[in-house]
């Protein structure tokens, strides 16, 4: 693991941060669009390391935050029925519905679990013929080639009882709505190394041209993140407005195209709604009409669901960047890890859980 | 572009699985319904409790539902020796003698309770200490998860040495005998087959004789404690809590092993809150932090004890706070419950 120590050396962290302070002239404000980036960010206190006045916006990137209250509602009227296995990654299953959460609906005896692949859950359909096996495919590019490997193999296969509940999210389309809100005041991007390495860099360079924006491809350790704001903040200051890549150890320009390709023959684009943001089109990716058998959300009539969205908690404001959990009235109070208002609590990648988790108070507000 | 609220309901009428992780869910369920049913004091919750009347010893339980049975570095027999000698020594006691009481489903094959209890013997056994007494019970399949085991266990404390969570001091340097994470991440990766199996063993193992060696520094030695369910995260907080201090921490002084770095890494579960099963923390006084180290150094359980930070007075008390790599400080909060990996 020596990449590992390689990208959390603390002497060259404060070189680049004392690069970053000789370089930086106004306040620029630069958007992590990750949630795991904003999870590093918050937790080693880069972002209170910058230089006076910068600040980074925490971007609408965590997938579970994302997902809409109608998929996880109709998740948990799918788990609820008997005959049913529902399984999905471990950070979903703590996120608050309209009236519960799959941990809570497990201690009742729904037969929920944890799952590490989308083919973990394929190979538990194939062990439990008898049972209905479905897997809540959430996230953004990333996950969506795991996910549309598993539907081919389910395929293959010729597994009736093997089902995803699909609710993916794309990330580009998220950049240009929120170029496109007048309040934006964005002035340089992160984009998420992650995605990159699948889809590559291609298609953020019309954005960086037509929005006249630096985004820099950038990495997840500590180091990822300081060169990347550094080359964010060159290009700032000098006017420039490219697409670089920070993050070459993993990716190139045209990112994974075998990947791609599992993910084009399985998926088509649609409009998707994002919790907390509301309806973005072309923003999500369905499963195409061809792999329908392995739709839950047509092969489940859950029916009735009118899912419950209460005022109080401000998370659209928190995945747009328009505000900072600390600007919260319930944050850390009415609104905690044990008792979450809302789903940027929840995960370990939403913004508010990671200033929770950080210990970051509302006078320590860096707003 | 709208912009809405998702304000959902929780669930509070049922037991969670993180009502048992060892982290805030677990204090609450403590603090709210069974403590106040038992009546009597409310000090610090310790690893193992004075015995009324007698001063020297010490008594503690713990029950072992490790799934799988079976892990590289141990099994649930051997654990269950390990974890309640421990919870005697972070006292400052010797084990004197063990209870064994077990839980069996009905249907587990003969061969893997065999297996257990040869090796919960030969623990027992390497440990020095007796198992003076026990229970057996079998119930139907499904009524338990294969098998169950009780361990309770007593202990006499060495001459001056008595610790205890409350007794952390400003100024008292904090000492980890030996690198964090290896029991959770070994444990959680053969259970769901990650194939990390190679790379990690726990680290399970019997911390009385570390103890022993500490013994000379009776005075100086303020808190041990073994930081298992919560990891680290959790036996700070409780630390910080129960003493009414700051404790700092440096993030580059605590030992993560390459394999749990990146097991960790990959599956976004933080090392400070992976259990443990074969390390201690000290709190000791700030002159007698190097011989203590290098007691604890002249065996082979505390070969690579480093210290990895201090108490201060700064205020609120009550916090853990690590300084970053990056030299900034952040609060370690208590973890809430079950470690849930995340999604990429």
């Amino acid at each position: 693991m020596k990449y590992l120590d390689e990208y959390r050396d603390p002497a060259l962290a404060r070189r680049l941060l004392d690069e970053l302070r000789r370089t930086t002239t106004r306040p620029w404000r630069i958007m992590e669009v990750c949630g795991g980036q904003t999870h590093t960010l918050v937790r080693q206190g880069i972002d209170e390391l910058l230089p006076a006045g910068m600040r980074m916006i925490h971007g609408p990137g965590c997938p579970v935050c994302v997902t809409p209250l109608e998929t996880l509602d109709r998740a948990m009227a799918i788990a609820a029925r008997p005959g049913v296995i529902l399984t999905s990654f471990g950070d979903m299953l703590r996120v608050p519905g309209s009236d519960t959460d799959l941990l809570s609906l497990r201690a009742r005896g729904a037969d929920v679990r944890v799952v590490y692949a989308p083919m973990d859950a394929v190979r538990l359909a194939a062990a439990h013929p008898e049972r209905e096996v479905v897997f809540l495919a959430v996230g953004f590019e990333t996950t969506a080639p795991a996910n549309a490997t598993a539907v081919l193999h389910a395929a293959r296969l010729g597994l009736a009882n093997s089902s995803m509940l699909v609710s993916h999210v794309l990330v580009p389309p998220a950049m240009t709505a929120l170029l496109d809100d007048p309040d934006c005041d964005v002035q340089a991007f992160l984009a998420a190394g992650h995605v990159c390495a699948v889809m590559g860099w291609r298609e953020y360079e019309p954005i960086a041209a037509r929005y006249q924006v630096p985004i820099v491809v950038t990495g997840f350790e500590p180091l990822d993140l300081l060169e990347g704001i550094l080359m964010a903040v060159r290009q700032l200051e000098s006017g420039r407005f490219e697409v670089r890549n920070q993050y070459a150890r993993a990716v190139r320009r045209a990112g994974n195209t075998d990947a791609q390709d599992a993910v084009r023959e399985v998926f088509q684009v649609t409009d998707r709604a994002w919790r907390g943001i509301g309806a973005l089109p072309d923003s999500g990716l369905e499963l195409r009409q061809k792999y329908r058998l392995f739709d839950a959300a047509r092969r489940f009539d859950v029916g009735g669901l009118r899912p419950v969205e209460d005022a109080e908690c401000i998370a659209g404001a928190i995945l747009t960047g328009a505000k900072l959990p600390t600007d919260c009235a319930a944050y850390s109070t009415r609104c905690t890890p044990r008792h979450p208002l809302g789903a940027p609590m929840v995960s370990s990648e939403g913004t508010c859980a990671a200033f929770h988790a950080a210990g970051r108070t509302p006078t320590r507000s860096t707003s | 572009m709208s912009i809405q609220c998702p304000t959902p309901h929780h669930d509070d009428e049922v037991v969670l699985l993180g009502h048992g992780a060892g982290g805030r869910l677990t204090a609450e369920l403590l603090d709210q319904l069974v403590l106040p049913s038992l009546g009597g004091d409310t000090g610090p919750l310790e690893d193992a409790a004075l015995l009324p009347g007698y001063r020297e010893l010490v008594i503690s339980t713990d029950s072992f539902v490790v799934s799988p049975l079976f892990f590289p570095g141990g099994d649930i027999g051997s654990l269950a020796v390990h974890g309640t000698v421990n919870d005697l020594a972070m006292r400052g006691a010797w084990p004197i003698a063990l209870s064994v009481s077990l839980i069996v489903e009905e249907g587990l094959p003969m061969a893997e309770l065999r297996a257990v209890m040869a090796s919960l013997g030969k623990a027992a056994q390497e440990a020095g200490v007796p198992v003076v007494t026990g229970d057996t019970k079998v119930v139907g399949r499904g009524a338990a998860d294969r098998l169950f085991v009780n361990t309770t266990g007593v202990g006499q404390r060495h001459g001056s040495l008595h610790p205890s969570a409350a007794l952390a001091r400003p100024g008292d340097a904090v000492l980890l005998s030996g690198p964090i994470g290896l029991h959770g991440t070994t444990v959680l990766s053969t259970r769901e087959g990650l194939g990390f199996e190679s790379d990690i063993a726990s680290d399970s193992r019997p911390l009385h004789r570390l103890v022993l060696a500490l013994a000379p520094n009776g005075p100086a030695i303020h808190v041990l404690r073994d930081p298992t369910r919560g990891g680290l995260a959790a036996a700070l907080n409780e630390i910080a809590r129960d003493s009414a201090v700051t404790v700092e921490i440096e993030e580059s002084a605590v030992p993560v092993p390459e394999a749990v770095a990146s097991a960790c890494d990959l599956l976004g579960l933080d090392p400070l809150i992976v259990a443990n099963e074969g390390c201690l923390i000290a709190f000791v006084t700030a002159d007698a932090a190097d011989d203590v180290l290098l007691a604890m150094r002249s065996l082979p359980e505390g070969a690579h004890a480093v210290r990895i930070g201090e108490v201060t007075a700064r205020e609120p008390h009550g916090r853990v706070v690590l300084r970053t790599m990056v030299g900034a400080r952040r609060i370690v909060e208590m973890p809430l419950g079950e470690q849930l990996p995340r999604i990429c």
